[in-house]
Parts: structure tokens; sequence; C-alpha cells
């Protein structure tokens, strides 16, 4: 893909605003449209946009699988984590008034929680997903197509 | 409820859903007469957006507003319950999805093939023995 | 009929239009990569039509997740398997009368159905009513969806959230770990 000039200079840069695009969908998403499921989503495509152009093994240096792997599984435990707690502190798994002194600071606190727990484990498993397809050796070769 | 098909009321309030029935049975169709794998998916996918269609439009009230809390206080919302059902489902969907394409992918590599009759006439030939089918030791 | 029904019927049937085509150029269409192409066209148009449903949330993740992802994955599978669709050797007749006789009975079943878009079905008056009055005062979140998401029915997101990662794990049993196939290649054609 060296020879694609323009695709390498727009994807550089639409890469930062989809990151960012991303960020914003996650932490916003008590406010508008959005929460983990979709900025997770954006946040991969960001990532396999740069695998589409600069090639898998380009992607793999920078987010190597086994850390993906390991993310897509902390994201879980951020979630189920927050149920452990809550029954901790006294309330009901994933009830989250116990979080703080005020019920509805607690709600705020525990959905921003789950959803950012939601949105590491859909960014990483979409990746994962992703690569797995993409590093898996094509029996078609590239002037096949 | 029970008014002639030829009424215009009864038409814009229930043709949606007989799009929807349009579009769910082309799903299907696609799914039972096309032997090829990925197309079989492509058909899931339609048939499963259709139903994501019915169930969103079960919500939606006229003149109400996405189901996002606004000043207003006479503001009318649409029903908030079927976006979050299906918005887990999409997502879920998706996970599945991409389940059954790396499916197609292993199948392609033993089998060689991502087409239905060529599978089973492998298979039939596997089974009742006139020697082994191509590709089938990859994988 | 109000004139909201009517501004709401075109943009639907407008919508529809191109979701039905869609879906016969899907149907008729054999190679596989204008399919795939279009299947995220289809996928586009319906997010479209779930914002004209008021469920600006979904048709996000429509957008996100079948324009985007699905439509990335199908590419990667025509990549590792075959373009172009073989022609169908058995007679379209049973599939078409199976779905005919399918759609009949549906859309039976929806002259039953409570008209669209009407404020007074038992879809809006039963369960809807009170989550909408209880999320501000008990959470604070102004968008509804993420409220009953995250909180009211956080279970649920607790157990979707368990399905991507299993999706995952199972996409990496089947296709294998990335990194480690492509140094063992020369080994595993013995397997």
């Amino acid at each position: 893909m060296e020879h694609h000039s323009i695709l390498r200079v727009i994807s550089k840069l639409l890469i930062p605003p989809i990151i960012l695009y991303a960020l914003y969908v996650q932490w916003h998403g008590d406010y508008g449209p959005g929460g983990g499921f979709q900025a997770g989503v954006v946040f991969a495509v960001a990532f396999i946009l740069y695998s589409l152009v600069y090639g898998v093994d380009a992607l793999t240096k920078i987010v190597p699988p086994r850390l993906l792997h390991a993310f897509a599984g902390i994201g879980v435990l951020i979630y189920a984590g927050t149920g452990i707690v809550t029954m901790l502190l006294g309330d009901a798994f994933l009830g989250y008034n116990a979080l703080a002194h005020d019920p509805v600071h607690a709600q705020e606190w525990g959905i921003i929680i789950v959803e950012f727990g939601v949105g590491v484990t859909v960014a990483s498993v979409m990746m994962t997903i992703f690569i797995a397809f993409a590093s898996h050796n094509p029996p078609l070769k590239d002037q096949d197509w | 409820m029970q008014a002639s098909i030829l009424d215009l009321d009864y038409v814009l309030g229930h043709y949606n859903y007989w799009m929807f029935v349009i579009l769910m049975m082309t799903g299907l169709y696609i799914t039972v007469s096309r032997g090829n794998l990925i197309k079989k998916i492509v058909g899931l996918n339609i048939f499963q957006t259709s139903v994501f269609m019915l169930y969103i439009s079960m919500g939606k009230i006229i003149g109400g507003t996405a189901p996002i809390l606004v000043d207003n206080p006479d503001a009318v919302y649409s029903n908030p319950l079927p976006h979050v059902l299906i918005l887990t489902a999409i997502v879920v969907g998706i996970a599945t999805t991409a389940l059954a394409l790396a499916l197609v992918v292993r199948i392609r590599e033993t089998y060689g093939t991502v087409e239905e009759d060529d599978i089973l006439a492998m298979e039939h030939e596997m089974e009742f023995g006139s020697g082994l089918p191509q590709g089938g030791d990859r994988g | 009929m109000s004139p909201g029904l009517v501004g709401i019927a075109i943009i639907d049937i407008l919508l529809f239009t191109f979701l039905v085509v869609t879906a016969i150029a899907i149907l008729r269409l054999r190679n596989l990569f204008g399919v795939v192409m279009l299947a995220g066209v289809f996928s586009l148009l319906s997010a479209a039509l779930f914002v004209t449903l008021d469920a600006v949330d979904v048709a996000f993740t429509e957008a996100a997740v079948g324009a985007g992802i699905s439509t990335v994955l199908m590419l990667g599978t025509i990549a590792l398997t075959f373009r172009e669709e073989k022609k169908p050797s058995h007679s379209a007749l049973l599939p078409i009368l199976v779905c005919a006789v399918a759609g009949a009975a549906l859309i039976y079943g929806t002259r039953d159905m409570p008209a669209f878009g009407a404020p007074d079905t038992p879809v809006q008056t039963h369960v809807a009513p009170d989550y909408i009055a209880r999320t501000p005062v008990e959470t604070g979140v102004p968008n509804i969806v993420t409220a009953v998401l995250a909180s009211y029915r956080g279970y649920d997101t607790l157990g979707e959230t368990a399905v991507i990662f299993t999706a995952a794990i199972a996409v990496l049993l089947l296709l294998g770990a990335s990194g480690k196939r492509r140094e063992s290649k020369d080994s595993e054609g013995k397997e």
C-alpha cells in the first residue's frame, strides 16, 4: 500500500477526529445519543481504518493482540466488579445507590463506570475480531481481486 | 381497527408493518433459497434488521421526540424500552455474525467451497466412501 | 388523520422503497462484493429509518455496527473465500411458497396491530411512562435509553457484554489467535 499516498494522508487526517469522537460519544452518552456500545465500535473503527491503509502488521505493532485480549476481559470485569463493589457497600448487585452519598449522583457514577466497561470490551473485541479475520492467512492473492 | 383495506387511515397506520413483513420475507427467502453461505448470512442480517424495525416502530408516537429529556415539561417521548432492547440486539447480532463468518472461513478451508450443495455432496461422498474430498486435509 | 402521520409516512415510504429495492438487488446479485456493499447500504438506510422513528441511539448503533464493522468483516471473509456465488441449482418454487405463506400469515396478524404512532397502545401505556417519569428523578441522566440500559436493566447489559466477550473468544478459537499463525505458517500444513 506504499503508493496510495492520498489514502495515507486522508486516513492520517481522519483517525484523530474519529478517536476524539469516540471519546465524546463515550463520556457524553448520558446527555445525547451514544454510550459504551457505540463509542467502542467507533473507537475500534479508527484502528481498523489504520489497519486497512497501513496493513494489519502495522496495527498489531501499535496494539498487540495480547493487550486487546486482556482489555476485552478487563471491560467485563469493570462491569461485574462494579456490581461486586455495590454488593460490598451494602446494596444489591449493580444497585448503584450505594456508590455515593446522594443516590442520584451514585446512579450517574454507576452508569458512567459500567458504560466505560462496555466501551472497553466492545472496542477491544471488535479489534480482536478484525485482526483475527485480517491476519488469517489468505488463500486469495492480492492481484487476483 | 377492522376497517376496509382501502381506508387511507388504516393503510397509513399499517403499511409499515406490511413493509417489515416484505423485507423479512425477502431476508428469509435469501436465506433458504441461496446456497452460498455468505449470502445466507446477509439474508439473516436483513431478516434481523426488519425485526428491529418492527420493534422500533411500535415504540414510536406521532408528534413525540427521541427519549432524551428536554426542558419542555409537555414533551412527548417515544417509548425508550424497545430502543434499549434493540440496541443490545444489534450488538449481539454483530457478535453472532462475526462467529458465523469465522465458521464460513473454516468451512472454506476444510471443504474448499462455501456452497451448500457442494458441501452436502462432499459429506455424502465421505459417508459412503468414494475417495476423500479435495482440500479436506487443510486446517 | 394528523399531519404528523402524513409527513412521517412520506419519508417512510421513500425509505422503504429504497430498502425493498436494496433487498431485491441483494437477492438478484451474484457478485458477493456487490452483495456485501449493498448489505452496508441496507444497514445505513435502516439507520435513517430509525432516526425518523425517534430511535437515535439505535440508529447510531446500526450505522456504526451494521454499515461499518459488519461490512468490514464480510469483506474480510470474501477475501478469504470466494467473490462469486454459484448459480442456485434447486428450483425456487418451494422457498417462494414457504415465504409467501409465512408472509401472508404475518400480514394477516397485522390486522390486529394498533395503528402506527398511536399514543394509546398497550406498548405506550404500561411500563414506559413509569421509566420516563422515574429516570430524571432517580438517575439524573437525560438520555432515558442510557439510564435504562446501564441502570434499570444493568443485568441485561452485563450479559450482553459477556456475549460480546464470548464471541471474541469463539472467533479466536476458530481462526487462531493472530500473530501466532503467521509465524508458524510453515509447520501448519501438517496439523
